[in-house]
């Protein structure tokens, strides 16, 4: 018999499954204890104002989106550009692209001045609004890669696998543009109003999303006791670095351009030179830590360890949130040119650079929603076949040389059905 | 809501009113403003309500405006400036190469392309066929990305609960509002209260009226002397134009 990737959900019966769980779910209510505190509360109780209006729950919450879309890159890799060695990762590309947009509109949502009103946003629209897009972009996204999931889980599905799976890239790439632009088309602010921004948001996206993906592919491997091939991460980890050395581009390029213009001296001066924590963010969090010490890992002998992969991985998710503070709480509080060339004051904080420290609650509420989202796939991959049980190199080079089963839809939607051996567990399987 | 609170805000009313029609200013609210309109009829594009700022009679010190407009739609703080909604404000401009200082308020431009109708996803934020811009209470969801998009930092965000409102202003915790250019009054046809206060007690900076009717005082002055927009780079086409910036 041929060599097979089999999927198999894992068996999530260890105290250390419950403890994960129990975590992730208190994380969780954490957030949604914070969400109602301020809803509450009013957002007074926050370290928002009528300066800086979008918050540390905007910044978890636009990461975790755009993360989501990047997220989805794996399997696109698989069925849109035929790499077949990626194939047997699809199905948990898929899986966290949609949890990890779930838990960046939850946050989204929650951090609304009238939560309650959902409703309202789902019914009436303003199509001029990127705003109104993005709430049909999120949702087709997530119909569309429940589909693209479908096709790669199910026989019945499998023929569609290569047109969903494209519908589902062209979409991730809409989805992000949607993102970025709802900061690029804001002409009024000196830190926006840049079509750079769509484009810049992607490129993050695929690196922002890879990282997660590695770190949570690593995490289920080790705590399941699974095999992991070591080929199959070096290529994820290069490719990391690749998506970090592009993020680095087009951010260079961003102030580069601003730079050049005068009426954007004041607000590239904030953030490259003398914006405080701003500018510590950027050159420390989002450049350094971002984007130069990952690729310093990934590029030299320490990626060969697992540890350093994963550390790379979290350094892009460190650096990916602080690029979010930067970007969204930064460019805000940069105060809004009302006279070009003249100083003004007021009491409004005209002219004045925003005070903003992070409250608790917002804190909360952010990190609930990350928990939102790897709560949703511990319990998935529990409960569907997401993970292959088996990813050492020569299964997936097999399967690959194979044509990735035939080559449609994705690789190992081989259903072992009720009968599979439990031999076929992982030994010492903490699953 | 006591009934001493009551009676003091109709006699706040009353008061400023009757101040109001003691002092008229000369030329800026004596001729006749478009007929007020009845319940259920819709604002007509006919007519663009705009506001004049002349900033050469606009003094550092005075403030009437701002008193009158909270006075108006009820909305004085609570103390906390950072999160306090201002529908107005005076801003002091100065340019740092010659030491020149203006003062003017800042408010809503109600801008003919406003780019916080653009972004609102639910058309909570909307401009009336007169051209002022307002928020619907009922439809805003609070995501507060208009604030993002306004380039006058016009509209705020009401942080907390409010109190004492005023039944032609009506606010809400979570919602975005800003300067209505006294809609209830303008549609009472009557004048907005800061263009009233700053006749009866300010420098008469104010002129309020038609930007459509060239016979109007607006559009006289601002045939005669012309004005700027703030931003004017940005092509907003504002509604409150500015003399002497």
């Amino acid at each position: 018999m041929k060599p097979h990737v089999h999927f198999r959900e894992i068996e999530g019966r260890s105290p250390g499954y419950y403890a994960l769980l129990g975590f992730l779910g208190l994380l969780v209510l954490a957030g949604l204890v914070s969400a109602l505190y301020m809803e509450i509360e009013g957002h007074w109780v926050t370290g928002m104002s009528n300066q800086v209006v979008w918050g540390t729950p905007h910044v978890f919450a636009v990461f975790l989106i755009v993360a989501a879309s990047g997220a989805l890159n794996v399997a696109s890799i698989a069925s849109v550009f035929g790499r077949l060695h990626y194939k047997p990762l699809a199905p948990l590309s898929g899986l966290l692209a949609i949890a990890l947009l779930v838990g960046g509109l939850s946050v989204l949502v929650l951090d609304l001045g009238r939560p309650d009103r959902l409703i309202v946003a789902m019914t009436h629209y303003n199509f001029k609004s990127i705003f109104a897009w993005n709430i049909f972009l999120y949702t087709g996204f997530m119909a569309i890669v429940a589909a693209y999931l479908w096709t790669m889980m199910d026989r019945m599905g499998r023929p569609y696998g290569k047109p969903v799976g494209l519908l589902a890239f062209v979409w991730r790439l809409v989805l992000t543009t949607g993102t970025g632009s709802i900061f690029g088309w804001l002409v009024a602010r000196q830190a926006y109003d840049a079509a750079i921004m769509a484009p810049m948001f992607i490129v993050f996206s695929f690196a922002y999303g890879l990282a997660i993906f590695l770190l949570v592919l690593l995490a289920a491997y080790r705590w399941t006791g699974r095999p992991l091939g070591d080929g199959l991460l070096r290529r994820l980890k290069n490719l990391l670095g690749i998506f970090a050395a592009a993020s680095l581009y087009f951010v260079a390029i961003f102030h580069l351009t601003n730079l050049y213009a005068a009426e954007h001296a004041g607000v590239e001066r904030f953030i490259l030179l003398d914006g405080g924590v701003y500018t510590a963010l950027f050159w420390g969090g989002q450049v350094l830590v971002g984007y130069l010490l990952p690729m310093a890992i990934v590029f030299s002998g320490l990626g060969r360890s697992r540890g350093w992969i994963a550390t790379a991985a979290a350094l892009v998710v460190i650096g990916g949130l602080a690029q979010m503070y930067v970007t969204i709480i930064g460019g805000q509080a940069y105060p809004l040119i009302l006279f070009p060339g003249k100083e003004v004051s007021s009491s409004f904080f005209d002219g004045v650079v925003a005070d903003y420290a992070p409250s608790l609650p917002e804190v909360l509420l952010g990190v609930g929603g990350i928990a939102i989202a790897l709560l949703g796939v511990a319990v998935a991959v529990r409960v569907l076949r997401f993970l292959p049980e088996d990813l050492r190199d020569e299964l997936v080079e097999a399967q690959a040389a194979a044509g990735g089963e035939g080559g449609s839809g994705t690789a190992g939607g081989e259903r072992p059905g009720g009968a599979a051996p439990e031999a076929a567990a992982a030994p010492g399987s903490a699953g | 809501m006591s009934a001493t609170d009551t009676s003091r805000r109709r006699f706040l009313t009353g008061a400023a009113a009757a101040a109001a029609g003691l002092a008229v200013a000369p030329g800026v609210f004596l001729m006749p403003l478009a007929q007020a309109r009845r319940a259920g009829e819709p604002a007509s594009s006919d007519v663009r309500w705009g506001l004049l700022v002349d900033t050469t009679r606009c003094s550092d010190g005075c403030d009437a405006c701002v008193r009158a407009c909270k006075e108006e739609n009820g909305w004085e703080g609570v103390g906390r400036p950072r999160t306090d909604a201002q529908w107005i404000r005076k801003v002091k401009v100065r340019d740092p190469r010659t030491g020149h200082t203006q003062s003017l308020p800042l408010m809503c431009q109600h801008c003919k392309h406003p780019p916080c109708v653009d972004v609102c996803p639910t058309a909570a934020s909307m401009k009336r066929a007169d051209g002022i811009v307002l928020v619907d209470k009922h439809v805003c969801i609070g995501c507060r990305y208009c604030m993002m998009a306004c380039p006058y930092k016009a509209r705020s965000f009401i942080h907390e609960d409010v109190h004492d409102q005023r039944a032609h202003a009506p606010r809400g915790k979570g919602t975005v509002e800003s300067c209505t250019l006294c809609v209830h009054r303008v549609d009472a046809g009557r004048v907005p209260a800061c263009v009233e206060a700053c006749a009866a007690e300010g420098g008469g900076a104010l002129v309020f009226g038609d930007l459509k009717d060239p016979s109007s005082e607006i559009s006289r002055r601002l045939a005669a002397h012309g004005a700027e927009e703030i931003r004017a780079d940005l092509g907003l086409d504002t509604g409150v134009r500015y003399y002497g910036i």
